[in-house]
């Protein structure tokens, strides 16, 4: 085994991670490696210094009213997405009311009437255009399921 | 902690209990670990609770993707320490767009209150990133070294520092935390420490001179 492979031992050693025998092992190596053995209690000294350091507890209140905050959160949240799915299905229904009674009323002009259906035909059109493009591009994505 | 990365979501989500009381449940057993993983990561109070609620929030939602078999703890971490990673790496983006501004000597900061501060020094930018000293219980200076040299490794790195030192998680369950090997905990761990010894000799080796 070469000093780079008792490096990751130290790390395990250091944190009383080895078994007996690779323990044992590892110190051997320590007696004949004096560069070894030097990093080894540099790095005991980090760990000391490192596990000194605690967090500090916040107040008690915070745990106190940390589930209602998340309560909140999650009722919120399901607020908005009732709120969401029912203002887009009133858009587009009063948006169909509206274009059936432009459309059946005598009194609006031919122009008019082209006019609303072509932004009818426009928004359609859209739609489907970037709806295609997101599957397209979805399928294709080789980096679809790396975790950033 | 050994028990955390144990639990599969089936025994945490009672029969008896509404989905309301049984997610109540798993919030109060873990708000604990979240928010003190969040707060090592992130480094700031506020961030951590907002982060660690956000992950709650999330995983509520999508809790139908955890199978009944899978463990919840190691499932929940990758919401979390995906949701600080990006938090960090949007406020890097903040901080790298004020310091190119100051370069160019666009004023950044209101004059009138801290006149000194009218072009930031970006140096000073990058140590502070937010990472607030008062986290620290019973500080001394030498504890702030520590917390300063952390609060500059990077991410993946900080994140095995703070599982090991502030979870007190043994390899096997860091391991499954982190979805890898021992030995990948082992050499991350090695080259974290290296990092934090390099950190805290430079700034030593700073103090000296």
């Amino acid at each position: 085994m070469t000093c780079q492979d008792h490096k990751d031992l130290m790390m395990a050693y250091l944190d009383d991670e080895l078994d007996d025998e690779q323990k044992r092992a590892f110190e051997a190596h320590l007696a004949s490696c004096s560069d070894c053995a030097k990093d080894l209690e540099e790095f005991k000294k980090l760990k000391r210094m490192t596990d000194c350091v605690a967090l500090a507890e916040p107040e008690d209140r915070v745990w106190d009213e940390y589930w209602n905050r998340l309560y909140n959160r999650i009722e919120r949240g399901t607020g908005w997405i009732l709120f969401s799915v029912a203002a887009i299905a009133l858009l587009i229904y009063g948006g169909f009311e509206l274009v059936e009674t432009i459309i059946e009323d005598r009194a609006v002009g031919v122009l008019a009437k082209i006019g609303v259906l072509a932004l009818i035909g426009g928004l359609a059109i859209l739609f489907v255009s970037v709806l295609r493009e997101r599957l397209y591009f979805w399928g294709r994505d080789r980096y679809k399921d790396v975790r950033r | 902690m050994g028990t955390v990365c144990e639990e599969n979501a089936a025994a945490l989500w009672d029969s008896g209990q509404s989905p309301r009381e049984a997610f109540e449940g798993i919030v109060k057993k873990h708000m604990k670990d979240a928010y003190f993983i969040a707060l090592g990561l992130v480094g700031n109070r506020e961030d951590a609770l907002e982060l660690s609620q956000e992950a709650f929030y999330r995983a509520y939602k999508h809790f139908d993707q955890l199978n009944s078999k899978g463990k919840f703890f190691p499932w929940f971490y990758q919401i979390l320490r995906n949701l600080c990673f990006s938090h960090l790496r949007k406020r890097r983006v903040r901080r790298d767009y004020q310091v190119r501004n100051s370069e160019c000597g666009v004023r950044i900061s209101d004059p009138e209150s801290n006149p000194q501060s009218e072009i930031r020094d970006p140096q000073s930018d990058e140590i502070a990133d937010h990472f607030d000293p008062e986290m620290i219980a019973e500080r001394n200076e030498s504890k702030d070294r520590i917390w300063r040299a952390i609060s500059q490794l990077d991410e993946k790195h900080r994140e095995v520092i703070v599982l090991r030192h502030f979870q007190n998680m043994s390899y096997d369950e860091m391991a499954k935390m982190l979805f890898c090997n021992r030995g990948t905990v082992t050499s991350r761990l090695f080259y974290a420490r290296q990092r934090l010894k390099e950190i805290l000799d430079h700034v030593k080796g700073g103090q000296e001179q």
